[in-house]
């Protein structure tokens, strides 16, 4: 069982690395189309000169390019996947293979993390060069934590698109959800603005929803930026939990419908 | 023991109607009519294992919705199915295993990547063995003629190479029921044959069941003994295709050549004159009349030559659907 489970995994991830790699050209498109943080780096490091934020220049650079890596790190694009799917009607084939279908878009999403990253590091290290004022080396410690924090983030923007994607089953156009929802998620994840320089109500209150860790959460780990860890690993692993919940019934409620409709 | 078994299966289902104009499109947005389309009204067959079985229709007669049905993708409205003794629509891992719907339109193949790579994935989700991989692969791409073509991004594949393809991925896991929707819809007379071919030989080998549907008639009967006849949801035939043909076409072509043109009229009274092509005539004839007809043309007519044929099994289909007349 264990065995048929690892082998399954290694081929999916295989083949759809290679895949994925056959798009270099516009992963480096994808990458660079990533770069609104660096960006806003740019405006809000001429905004600090004046230095009424709390956060010096430095700071707000590395904040930014943490940004960067971590919206590198958890690209979501399965919405549109599975719209296609449902509306082409090729969702039928993949439901009468004994696994669900949603194996074949994390292993598509997983695998283009790995073609993806060296174009990061190598936009990350291009940064450095122009700006060495920057430059740091987290700690090891930092590291880990920050690689299994991005990691949740992941799967919780990935079990949030994922479920809205199900709507797909009753309207045509499911990403509209997606494109509202991202309204929000510019501007409460910390992508525009980091969450330190909010009022504080208005900081309290965005904590209570998902979007600050997706983004604002793992980028503070990674800079130093003091969090709440165990109050931000609770909030991520009950997002995640409760979406989860969510997508599953609202999965076997698509498919009773999809079904209906004639598949 | 029948392998397929339905049983009285009916489908309903809704289809938003809009009226034309812009009124209409905002009385759409606001508030959606729905029409109740009957698309599948109370069919029972079986079919026994190792069966070829001809699924004919026209298009929108039911034959996907039943298909679909069959394979578990929806739901019956009513009526009871079972296929290798599982009901589909529970989609159990061991019915999974059992069953193949091979879509003419649609395809499973990652159409950037060599068709091996999506093998593989098919391998690994039906947990067959590197060995057994290779076997098969060796096996089914050596009946298909698709040697040395797996390594070629799908893209690169000429449309039969991409159809026979999807057919080995469909059935890498050796599939004891194959659906087939149009395997062969788009493709040129070589591939067709290539497919029918190869569906022949998989069904002799592998002594599995074969359903398929296609607008093709020569698939039909090159490979299936048996037809299924459905026509606006309803099942109008259940047989060997003689027996159609027999039972919707009890008429004879009698061609003749005469030594000079005549007149319709003239012709008319022999029977009814299908076409007329200065001294070539084509006379449709009931089936009764075919002795009386043909000697009473050979000693009224000057005739050069004459030759009865049966009337193509596409011509007797369209006319059975177009008049809908069928009543069994």
């Amino acid at each position: 069982m264990m065995k048929r489970l690892i082998k399954t995994t290694l081929t999916f991830l295989s083949v759809y690395y290679a895949y994925m790699v056959e798009y270099r050209a516009e992963l480096i498109l994808w990458v660079l189309a990533g770069s609104l943080p660096i960006i806003l780096m740019g405006v809000w490091i001429q905004a600090a000169q004046g230095g009424q934020f709390g956060l010096t220049p430095v700071d707000f650079a590395r904040y930014f390019l943490a940004v960067f890596l971590v919206r590198q790190f958890t690209v979501v694009w399965v919405i549109w996947e599975v719209e296609r799917e449902v509306v082409e009607g090729k969702l039928s084939n993949r439901l009468l293979q004994p696994i669900d279908p949603v194996w074949h878009h994390v292993a598509a999403h997983v695998s283009e993390r790995a073609a993806r990253i060296p174009f990061a590091i190598l936009l990350v290290g291009l940064f450095f060069i122009l700006y060495p004022q920057a430059f740091w080396i987290p700690s090891l410690g930092t590291l880990l934590l920050f690689s299994f924090v991005v990691i949740l983030a992941f799967i919780l923007r990935f079990v949030i698109q994922h479920t809205f994607s199900i709507f797909s089953f009753w309207t045509e156009r499911a990403s509209a959800i997606e494109n509202f929802w991202f309204l929000f998620f510019l501007f409460l994840s910390g992508m525009i603005a980091p969450l330190e320089v909010f009022p504080e109500p208005v900081r309290t209150v965005v904590l209570l929803t998902p979007f600050p860790y997706l983004i604002n959460f793992p980028a503070s780990i990674l800079v130093g930026i003091p969090v709440n860890l165990t109050q931000g690993l609770l909030s991520m692993i009950g997002w995640i939990v409760l979406f989860l919940g969510l997508n599953r019934w609202l999965w076997r409620q698509g498919l009773k419908r999809y079904s209906g409709m004639g598949a | 023991m029948p392998i397929i078994e339905a049983q009285n299966l009916s489908k309903v289902y809704p289809v938003a109607v809009k009226e034309p104009g812009i009124a209409g499109t905002i009385t759409h947005f606001f508030r959606r009519t729905y029409r109740q389309i009957k698309a599948v009204q109370d069919v029972s067959f079986e079919i026994a294992a190792g069966e070829v079985v001809g699924f004919l229709g026209p298009n929108g007669a039911g034959k996907t919705t039943t298909l679909k049905m069959l394979t578990g993708l929806i739901h019956p409205s009513s009526g009871l199915v079972k296929v290798a003794g599982h009901v589909p629509f529970r989609r159990q891992e061991a019915f999974l295993q059992k069953i193949t719907l091979v879509m003419g339109q649609k395809q499973q193949l990652i159409w950037d990547l060599p068709a091996i790579d999506s093998l593989k994935i098919n391998a690994a989700v039906y947990n067959i063995s590197d060995r057994e991989f290779r076997k098969r692969v060796g096996e089914l791409s050596e009946m298909l003629s698709l040697e040395g073509k797996l390594n070629q991004p799908v893209r690169k594949l000429s449309l039969g190479e991409r159809m026979k393809a999807e057919i080995l991925a469909a059935l890498l896991h050796r599939p004891l029921v194959l659906f087939l929707d149009e395997p062969t819809l788009g493709l040129d007379v070589n591939a067709q044959v290539g497919v029918r071919d190869f569906l022949r030989e998989y069904n002799q080998r592998y002594q599995a069941t074969v359903l398929l549907t296609s607008h093709y008639m020569a698939d039909i009967t090159a490979l299936c003994q048996r037809v299924l006849l459905i026509h606006q949801g309803k099942l109008m035939y259940d047989g060997s295709l003689d027996g159609l043909l027999e039972k919707f076409a009890p008429y004879r072509e009698v061609h003749v050549e005469l030594t000079q043109p005549l007149s319709k009229q003239r012709l008319m009274f022999y029977g009814d004159v299908q076409k007329l092509d200065g001294r070539m005539v084509c006379f449709m004839v009931q089936q009764e009349e075919l002795t009386r007809t043909v000697s009473r043309i050979l000693a009224d007519l000057d005739v050069i030559d004459l030759k009865v044929t049966e009337p193509p099994v596409e011509e007797v289909i369209g006319r059975v659907f177009q008049a809908g007349v069928v009543s069994s």
